[in-house]
């Protein structure tokens, strides 16, 4: 029996990113094709502070962020967390409160919106509707005193580039909600954007365009080395895109890091439920052992061993998480008798409840005492049905522990 | 096959008390007036069924009828333009405007209309007159020696059709500039556009059909009154629906009126249509979708 990792790809940090200090001399292809003023040690994007207010209302709290030169960054969160206000301060479309914006090593908190040199990408594709798909994707252009001929090579490229060339002539009402959508890039990336803001570009989007759509943003933001805010409530989104993740709440950033990190190692019980399904359980911290792993009770007999991440003392009330994809079942039959009394984690239960989804099955199961755990496992030949005994088995890797909160 | 049954009559059935009222209140009154402008009009002033073509004849008979239809067409004219200009302000004020008082001031617009047209459209004597307050301060301030000319004119006129016809130009503009995408701005502006170059090219466009549908509203409304030129205007400033009236109300001539009136009811029937056709309405509509 397997683990999976969730159904969501990752993506490895671009390697022409410039990490920090990292001497500027290795020009990457990549890097070697964005505009000349681009490269240098300064980020992209630098928020120091930023802070918003609405009326008594704090939707942004002081909050720092860097993005790096060609990386794409996520803001992740629910609705009203304060992601949207962030990107459009940054746009110029709401005066920030407090705190200071940086782009190239610029403060631009001064600068009005149309001298910011940003792309835009919104929800609603934003469109002219009065316009032709070349005047949409000319428009940026024609405010940039760029020449006939240049402007219609460039759109034509622009258009290529989102796999619709040939469209000049149309107008918006005629495409497809995901063809505009493409076309609201073509827009953006046409002027060469200094930083592309995406504001939930793709949730207007039905399930499978958004997926085509977002792997056809990853190419292009990679292809153009273009920095990229991206803000979003979908965490596969933000997953499978970002090289770093910012989940926020309340105006108020809970943790910042790459997927795996924020997936893997949340900070808190926040993070922990929003990414992702996740089993929580009260837990108290029975014995910190030896080995880097600690003991925790849930409830009477039903005890965990989990790795030791953080620092834990005996007595310690601590949320017991387990990711619902992390946890193995099996039937009694099949699981290794010896093993199981060797292994740490193993329990028998029972499937009281079940949803079946065609590549993977969600079990509800119920341990002793009450115990209920939603575990998602993939269907390799036959789903176990309601009313099997089963036994689960959760590595102590996979046994994450958060601080209580009151 | 019960449910096609159905669904075949039921939008009818639902649609049939407004058609009727429609075909009542607009289409047989209508008919009524047609009908009668083909009858005779007896010296004693007794009317005559008959079917003729006197009355049209008699209008255009010389140029004293179709000059008062030109200028009719040529004040309504006049009259749109200068409400579009002073509706496009405030309506593009209350559609920027982020103060709580907008329902309010809305509100403001509509109140006129709680007013008496006869009222307001007398008031403006009150105001525009020899003795009326404009006039009273100038001269009490030594500014005019004597009171300045201004009622019974074309000028007191187009006031009065103004003050008639702006709210509906305002409410219009209004109305489609709200439907304007707020993010269609925020992209402009992202783009490069100056807040002005953003409302030449996004707002300005947008707003079209509304300027079209209150343009449009005002010129029909406008062609058809009576009040203000009856109460503000001169001797020459009749408009073609002061004719109807006097024939009608005044000299009980009801087939030389109804000629009067469907010849109205083609000529501005016949605007409507190629304004809807060439500047489309429509057209504009559909960009919109």
């Amino acid at each position: 029996m397997q683990n999976h990792s969730p159904d969501i790809q990752h993506r490895s940090p671009a390697p022409q990113v410039p990490q920090g200090s990292a001497p500027s001399g290795a020009v990457s292809e990549a890097a070697a094709s964005q505009p000349k003023d681009a490269v240098g040690q300064e980020p992209a994007v630098r928020l120091k502070g930023l802070m918003k207010r609405f009326g008594k209302t704090v939707a942004v709290q002081e909050t720092d962020l860097t993005i790096e030169t060609g990386e794409l960054v996520t803001l992740l969160g629910p609705s009203g967390c304060g992601k949207t206000t962030i990107l459009r301060m940054i746009a110029g479309l709401e005066t920030p409160t407090k705190g200071d914006i940086y782009i190239k090593g610029r403060r631009i908190n001064d600068t009005p919106i149309h001298k910011r040199n940003l792309g835009m990408i919104f929800q609603n594709y934003a469109l002219f509707p009065h316009k032709t798909i070349f005047e949409n994707v000319a428009f940026g252009l024609k405010y940039r005193n760029v020449s006939r001929e240049e402007t219609r090579e460039k759109v034509s490229q622009a258009l290529e580039m989102v796999r619709l060339p040939g469209v000049e002539k149309r107008s918006p009402s005629q495409l497809s909600g995901g063809q505009q959508q493409r076309i609201a890039l073509a827009r953006a990336i046409v002027i060469e954007p200094d930083v592309l803001l995406m504001d939930e570009p793709l949730s207007a989007l039905d399930e499978k365009l958004r997926e085509e759509m977002r792997m056809e943003i990853d190419n292009i933001q990679q292809q153009l080395n273009l920095t990229t805010l991206f803000v979003t409530h979908d965490q596969r989104e933000a997953l499978s895109m970002s090289n770093k993740i910012v989940v926020m709440k309340d105006g108020r950033k809970q943790q910042e890091g790459t997927p795996e990190d924020v997936y893997d190692y949340p900070d808190n019980y926040f993070v922990a439920d929003f990414l992702g399904h996740a089993n929580f359980f009260d837990a108290r911290v029975l014995e910190v052992l030896d080995n880097d792993q600690v003991r925790v009770r849930i409830a009477e007999g039903l005890e965990f061993t989990a790795d030791h991440v953080g620092r834990w003392r005996e007595g310690q009330d601590v949320h017991l998480v387990m990711r619902a994809q992390k946890i193995n079942v099996t039937s009694p039959d099949l699981a290794d008798e010896e093993l199981e009394s060797t292994e740490l984690n193993y329990y028998p239960g029972r499937i009281y409840d079940r949803s079946y989804m065609g590549g993977e099955t969600s079990y509800f199961v119920e341990l002793d005492h009450g115990v209920r755990l939603h575990i998602i496992s993939m269907v390799r030949r036959r789903p176990h049905r309601i009313g099997d005994e089963v036994v689960l088995h959760v590595p102590a890797r996979h046994c994450g522990l958060l601080p209580r909160e009151k | 096959m019960n449910e096609n049954q159905h669904s075949s009559w039921r939008p009818w059935a639902l649609l049939a008390p407004s058609l009727g009222a429609v075909f009542l209140l607009l289409v047989v009154p209508v008919c009524f007036i047609v009908v009668y402008s083909f009858w005779l009009r007896a010296p004693s002033g007794a009317d005559i069924v008959a079917f003729q073509f006197g009355n049209y004849s008699k209008f255009f008979q010389d140029f004293f009828y179709p000059s008062i239809l030109l200028r009719t067409i040529r004040v309504s004219l006049e009259c749109v333009f200068l409400c579009l200009v002073m509706g496009y302000i405030p309506a593009y004020f209350f559609y920027r405007s982020k103060t709580r008082f907008k329902s309010l001031l809305m509100l403001l617009i509509m109140l006129p209309f709680w007013i008496s047209f006869i009222i307001r459209t007398l008031s403006w004597i009150n105001i525009l007159g020899d003795t009326g307050l404009i006039n009273y301060l100038l001269v009490s301030a030594g500014i005019l020696g004597e009171p300045l000319g201004m009622l019974y004119n074309e000028g007191a006129v187009l006031m009065g059709l103004i003050q008639y016809l702006l709210p509906f130009m305002i409410l219009n503009i209004y109305v489609s500039l709200e439907g304007i995408d707020q993010s269609l701005l925020e992209a402009a502006r992202s783009m490069g556009c100056t807040e002005w170059q953003a409302f030449r090219e996004v707002t300005l466009p947008l707003s079209l059909p509304g300027v079209s549908a209150g343009s449009l509203l005002v010129f029909v409304l406008s062609a058809g009154t009576y009040l203000p030129p009856m109460i503000l205007g001169g001797p020459g400033n009749e408009m073609i629906a002061n004719l109807i009236f006097k024939r009608v109300i005044g000299t009980l001539d009801w087939p030389f009126g109804s000629a009067i009136s469907v010849i109205l009811l083609l000529l501005v029937g016949t605007i409507v249509w190629t304004y809807n056709r060439y500047l489309g309405i429509n057209q504009v509509f559909k960009a919109m979708q």
